[in-house]
């Protein structure tokens, strides 16, 4: 040990960790999966701001600094870029390492091109397989950066002690031996689980942990042990009196077994002799597994200590004690309707005309709600039950206020919104209405597939002072640029607001600003658009229209000039770097199930343990990975809030059925034709075996495109077609299609609710449907790979391994990146007779009725993989054309988000 | 383990004095710059002192050889902007791998004149690679900072091309010198891993670094064992600074470097700081008596001149050097 060289990393300072150095604190605010206000920085690309978070965690003590940028709607290899060349610039951060933060290689890659001190890579592993692990360290060796090497490999994640050490010597060896990477530049991160679950096979968890970093630290010479401290208490969210113990305690123990660095959030722990004696003693029955009920009585213990903290009951008691005006903001900020009707009622009583109460009472407690929400002190879902509050508040007045006639009260401005013609997803846009209701604006909300005549006629006649469009799906943003024009023709003089998912500042300045003299803003999130409507609407709003027009266009010139820098091949020449599958060796499996199936009642609740959490809370503008977001510094507590509440309204969507879940699938013999076609056979006889003389009838394409962008040597141009063997190989292949849903109900029940004035639980089912639907979708994917095609019918996976798809084979859906184009929907249609058989209805612009569905095709092939199609050009788009018979101008309709400008 | 590694262990080398401070001596002009073979290039070339390696050989030629006869055991290549980016300046990318291919030759050729004649004293040709004249990690526009002239790329493809030209015309050892900005740097020894990796060879990397001022910085803002932990990721022959300081400014950063590294050291200091018309008038006598120094504090490796020193500087220290033993390589021991 003793000849080993320290780990040296250097920014424009160096660190050396040496074997007397205190435990290395890594600063993990610049993480935008982690930070949601540094997320939403970097999107509206306040760097200034963002760079204070970085000065923030280097003067609080940070050693190194940890810069993530994994965010589907970042670009992340650009954002990486600008942040650390900035961070070049500012002295005193470029004082401390960086750790370059990313699942992407290209993220990583493009992070240590532009990094002149000694860095660390977070992270790589043989999840890949050793030829890539090999080339990546290699890179990183050259690149003359240190790295972190995670427990991952080929067969997953390791969650036991043996396997933690068979895949860290394995990676060691590898690297010390074959990419003579320097062993002192290797860290180990050999994975922090939660213990005290409840399950048996977590009870070693932590025991293992410190077993496996002090094995690596005496077999394995010369490397350090890293990892993140908060996932370990995960099981205790909401208990932070337990989780700071937990985490003093598994620091305490960790480092003495070895652990040298890790990301630790230092307000999260407890000093370790500061820990009641009791409360240490059973966390250290559960950490280091000393008793067979440890975690039993942990638990028990548990509810004590937080019984002790809070005091419920009396803190009840105080504020009911407040003057009334005091009550009745407490009842708003804190959401609660328990007494809002008792407390209306007495101010209604205590002034002349029961609108006062509204004007008064209830707008100086909306007041201080968007005060807190402006600062950042409340987030979405809180403010969301704020309004449910003042719902019924003026619910209950209403009456009153009606015989009082001559009083009406006093609008801040009207506002139209809308989800566009063929879509139906309205999540974001009933949080944006109730946002803007509760602050005074009267909503004229035309809900969802609302035609552009609709939205422009009733803009006319309500005379409205603001259009706010929304969409998830790629074609609305068409139909956008199609409502845009027209309040151009019309002459319209009001401001144009564009949300949804697939917006984006970039089109909404590229695409829709130039066609509208007006003002078109783009809010990203629902948060701002209090702050956007209350500019746009205030009396001299003239220097931020003219603001917002000068930004829009410096960002249109910058991003054309920017798009035009990429280079593509064309399509002869991506046909000719497809990606190649050796076919002679391809382990390909006949389904057990040729033909199709249908699921007609399922049982939902099979579904809990599917569910992918994370982007519910994204839903509610709550950013961060699921189940770090629940003890996040900034959102953990609000985030924990909504998820009990979620957790209650999914048990009732169980027990009284409240929504159903259907599916159908099919399995088909296949065939890639021409390159880029699946040809596959949907005639089968009942032996399931296909009938020659069916053979000709039964044919169906599905059209795939391929990848155009210019890549290096090496890398293909993918099209899902490149998974399927050729027609020519003689090899019989299969694919298969699906659609599930379990959005039967979900409208009914969201009715239900708004009519309780209830929109909190109203917006909840609809994104707890959501989710759902897509757990149906991988609840069927996995039934699909074990027992009706059943290649993989070994498979045995965690449900964390399913949401981070460790499984063999994709199921990509039409409209998302690897295969955008919506028209091949119909052809799943049409194939699996969807809309008969379960009843889910494709609009004109090719949504799914009801929003909560989810459709796809399966791939089974192991080398089968996701890809974002990128941009293509127009040798592709006439090509496909002629594929799909359609006019040019059709094809480019559809195609559009991915035609290169 | 190569010859040249082994020499080290036994005895300090001396590597060559400056370059340009010698062409300057010859009064070249603009024609004498272009030769026979560019006499109609379109753009004016007095200055490209890379250019003289093709239009006065027998000129570089002969400031090798002085260098050698000073007793010098290294000299480097006539190569210092030799890069399409340097050469940009003057239309001249094309030229590159010519230039740099050729200017190896001719210090090798010189080289070996003066090995075959004293065996006992092999001489040794450093491939020179300079800084370029754009930074990587520093914007040159202050209010976009964001913003970077050349990209990491850029300039890895651009020294890929010169190691190359360099290896090609025979080079024993490659020097990448003059490192004002380490990102730079981190792309030239990219390159030559690169290059090295594909004709499966191993040759001598030296790296360079230039500390700017008194701040004891580099000009991106690198402490010296920052600017060490940086470029230690590839085996390096030597570690070392070279030029913007003198050697009695240089002694404490080279202490510095000395005591930490696992490398051998260079060093290869201005002669004294410039005076008030930019010349640097340091006598061989008085940089003999600060190099000594180092010496005696068993500091450098290889020791040379660089802005303003001359053959005769070069004697000077050769006489010191002669008379010591080298710096102990830390590890040394272990190997």
């Amino acid at each position: 040990m003793s000849n080993c060289n320290y780990l040296t990393l250097s920014g424009l300072e160096p660190l050396v960790v040496t074997p007397e150095s205190n435990f290395i604190n890594v600063g993990e605010r610049t993480n935008v999966t982690g930070s949601r206000k540094f997320l939403r920085l970097i999107q509206e690309e306040n760097f200034s701001e963002a760079l204070d978070i970085a000065r923030h965690q280097v003067e609080g003590g940070a050693q190194i600094l940890d810069v993530n940028m994994d965010e589907g709607m970042l670009d992340g290899v650009q954002a990486m870029t600008t942040f650390l060349n900035l961070i070049a610039s500012e002295p005193d951060i470029a004082r401390i390492p960086i750790m370059i933060d990313s699942s992407k290689w290209e993220i990583i890659e493009a992070g240590l091109r532009v990094v002149q001190g000694k860095c660390v890579v977070n992270s790589i592993s043989l999840k890949e397989g050793e030829a890539e692990f090999i080339r990546q360290a290699k890179l990183i060796k050259r690149y003359g950066a240190a790295v972190i090497v995670m427990a991952f490999d080929e067969q997953g994640q390791a969650d036991n002690y043996e396997r933690r050490i068979e895949i860290c010597e394995r990676s060691y060896n590898i690297l010390v031996d074959i990419v003579r990477f320097s062993p002192e530049d290797i860290i180990f991160d050999p994975n922090i689980f939660p213990v005290a679950t409840g399950m048996e096979e977590h009870r070693k968890n932590a025991i293992d942990f410190f077993k496996a970093t002090q094995w690596i630290r005496e077999n394995l010479p010369c490397v350090n042990v890293s990892g993140g401290v908060s996932n370990v208490s995960f099981s205790f969210r909401g208990n932070d009196t337990v989780r700071e113990a937990m985490h003093s305690a598994f620091l305490y123990h960790a480092i003495k077994h070895g652990m040298t660095m890790g990301i630790v959030n230092p307000a999260m722990l407890e000093v370790y002799d500061e820990i009641p004696k009791d409360l240490l003693e059973h966390v250290e029955d559960v950490l280091l597994d000393r008793r067979d009920d440890a975690t039993e009585r942990l638990l028990e213990f548990a509810e004590k200590v937080k019984g002790q903290k809070k005091d419920d009951n009396t803190k009840v008691q105080e504020w009911r004690q407040e003057p009334l005006q005091e009550r009745i903001t407490h009842a708003l900020v804190k959401g609660i309707d328990a007494f809002i009707v008792d407390d209306v009622e007495e101010a209604r009583q205590s002034v002349a005309r029961p609108i006062e109460v509204i004007e008064g009472h209830l707008m100086k407690g909306m007041n201080v709600v968007g005060d807190l929400f402006g600062s950042g002190k409340m987030f979405l879902p809180q403010v969301v039950k704020s309004a449910r509050v003042m719902k019924k508040a003026v619910a209950y007045l209403q009456p009153f206020i009606e015989k009082d006639k001559d009083s009406t009260a006093k609008s801040a401005g009207r506002i139209l919104l809308a989800t566009v013609k063929g879509d139906v997803h309205d999540i974001g846009k009933n949080i944006v209405s109730v946002v803007l209701g509760c602050n005074n604006y009267d909503i004229i909300d035309l809900g969802v597939m609302v035609p552009p005549e609709k939205i422009i006629q009733t803009a006319i006649e309500e005379n409205v002072d603001v259009i706010g469009l929304s969409g998830l799906i790629t074609p609305s943003l068409d139909e956008m640029v199609y409502v845009s024009k027209a309040m151009e023709e019309k002459g319209f003089h009001i401001p144009l607001m564009i949300g949804g998912a697939t917006t984006s500042r970039a089109h909404s300045a590229v695409k829709i600003a130039p066609n509208y003299s007006n003002t078109v803003v783009h809010v990203n999130d629902a948060s701002r658009a209090v702050t956007v409507v209350g500019n746009l609407l205030q009396k001299d709003n003239r220097v931020y229209k003219e603001q917002i027009r000068e930004e829009y266009e410096n960002f249109r010139e910058q991003f054309l000039g920017r798009s035009k820098q990429k280079e593509y091949v064309t399509l002869e020449e991506a046909r000719k770097r497809k990606f190649q599958i050796n076919w002679e060796r391809a382990d390909i499996i006949k389904p057990n199930q040729l033909g199709i199936q249908v699921l007609q009642d399922f049982n939902i609740s099979i579904l809990e343990d599917y569910i992918d959490w994370t982007p519910f809370f994204r839903s509610w503008d709550l950013h961060g990975k699921y189940p770090d977001i629940l003890t996040d510094q900034v959102v953990g507590n609000q985030a924990s809030e909504l998820f009990n509440d979620a957790q209650k309204l999914l048990q009732k969507i169980f027990k009284e059925k409240l929504l159903k879940a259907k599916a159908v699938f099919g399995l088909f013999p296949a065939n890639t034709i021409n390159v880029d076609d699946i040809e596959f056979s949907t005639a089968l006889k009942q032996t399931n075996e296909l009938s020659p003389r069916a053979e000709s009838r039964g044919l169906t394409k599905f059209l795939t495109l391929r990848q155009q962008l210019k890549k290096r040597e090496g890398v293909p141009n993918f099209a899902l077609a490149d998974f399927i063997a050729p027609k020519d190989t003689g090899i019989q292949d299969y694919i298969g299609c699906f659609c599930a849903t379990t959005g039967f109900g979900t409208d009914e029940i969201a009715k239900e609710f708004e009519a309780n004035h209830d929109d909190y639980n109203a917006i909840m089912i609809k994104a707890l449907a959501d989710r759902l639907a897509e757990a149906f979708a991988e609840y069927l994917h996995e039934q699909v790979r074990k027992k009706f095609w059943g290649y993989a019918a070994e498979e045995n996976l965690s449900n964390d391994q399913l949401i981070s798809e460790h499984y063999k084979g994709i199921r990509p859906a039409p409209g998302y990146p690897a295969c955008p184009d919506h028209l091949e929907k119909k052809t799943i249609w049409d194939v699996l007779n969807v809309e008969e058989t379960i009843g889910v209805k494709l609009t004109e612009s090719l949504a799914m009725w009801p929003a909560a569905s989810v459709s796809g095709y399966y791939f089974g092939n192991k080398e089968a993989k996701y890809f974002g199609l990128g941009k293509i050009t127009n040798d592709q788009l006439e090509d496909y054309a002629k594929r799909r018979q359609l006019s040019k101008e059709v094809a480019e309709k559809w195609l559009s988000p991915n035609l290169v400008e | 383990m190569s010859e040249i590694f082994k020499i080290l262990q036994n005895r300090i080398l001396v590597l060559d004095g400056a370059m340009g401070t010698m062409l300057q001596r010859y009064k070249f002009d603009e024609a004498d710059y272009r030769g026979e073979r560019f006499k109609d290039f379109p753009h004016p070339l007095k200055g490209n002192n890379d250019l003289l390696s093709l239009t006065q050989p027998q000129a570089i030629a002969e400031v090798h050889r002085k260098y050698f006869e000073a007793g010098a055991d290294i000299v480097e290549t006539n190569t210092f902007s030799g890069t399409s980016i340097g050469m940009a300046d003057y239309h001249m990318e094309d030229l590159v791998y010519e230039l740099n291919y050729e200017s190896a030759k001719i210090a090798k050729l010189v080289a070996k004149e003066f090995t075959k004649t004293n065996p006992t004293k092999p001489r040794f040709v450093a491939g020179s690679i300079g800084p370029t004249n754009r930074t990587a990690s520093l914007s040159p526009d202050v209010n976009r900072p964001e913003y970077r002239a050349i990209t990491f790329e850029e300039l890895r493809i651009a020294y890929k091309e010169q190691v190359e030209a360099l290896i090609d015309g025979g080079v024993d050892m490659l020097l990448v010198e003059t490192i004002f900005d380490t990102l730079n740097a981190k792309a030239a020894l990219f390159a030559i891993e690169e290059v090295k990796e594909v004709r499966q060879i191993d040759i001598p990397v030296m790296v360079s670094g230039t500390i700017t001022d008194a701040s004891g910085r580099t000009l991106s803002g690198q402490t010296v064992e920052a600017f060490m932990a940086s470029v230690s990721h590839i085996p390096l022959l030597s570690i070392g600074f070279n030029c913007a300081l003198g050697a009695e400014q240089l002694k404490p950063y080279l202490q510095r470097l000395a005591q930490k590294t696992d490398f051998f050291t260079s060093a290869h200091p201005n002669a004294g700081l410039p005076n008030a018309f930019g010349e640097y008038d340091q006598t061989p006598k008085e940089m003999q008596a600060l190099i000594k120094d180092y010496m005696d504090h068993e500091l450098v490796n290889i020791i040379g001149g660089c802005c303003g020193t001359t053959p005769e500087h070069i004697k000077a220290i050769a006489e010191v050097a002669k008379e010591y033993r080298p710096r102990p390589l830390k590890t040394a021991a272990n190997v």
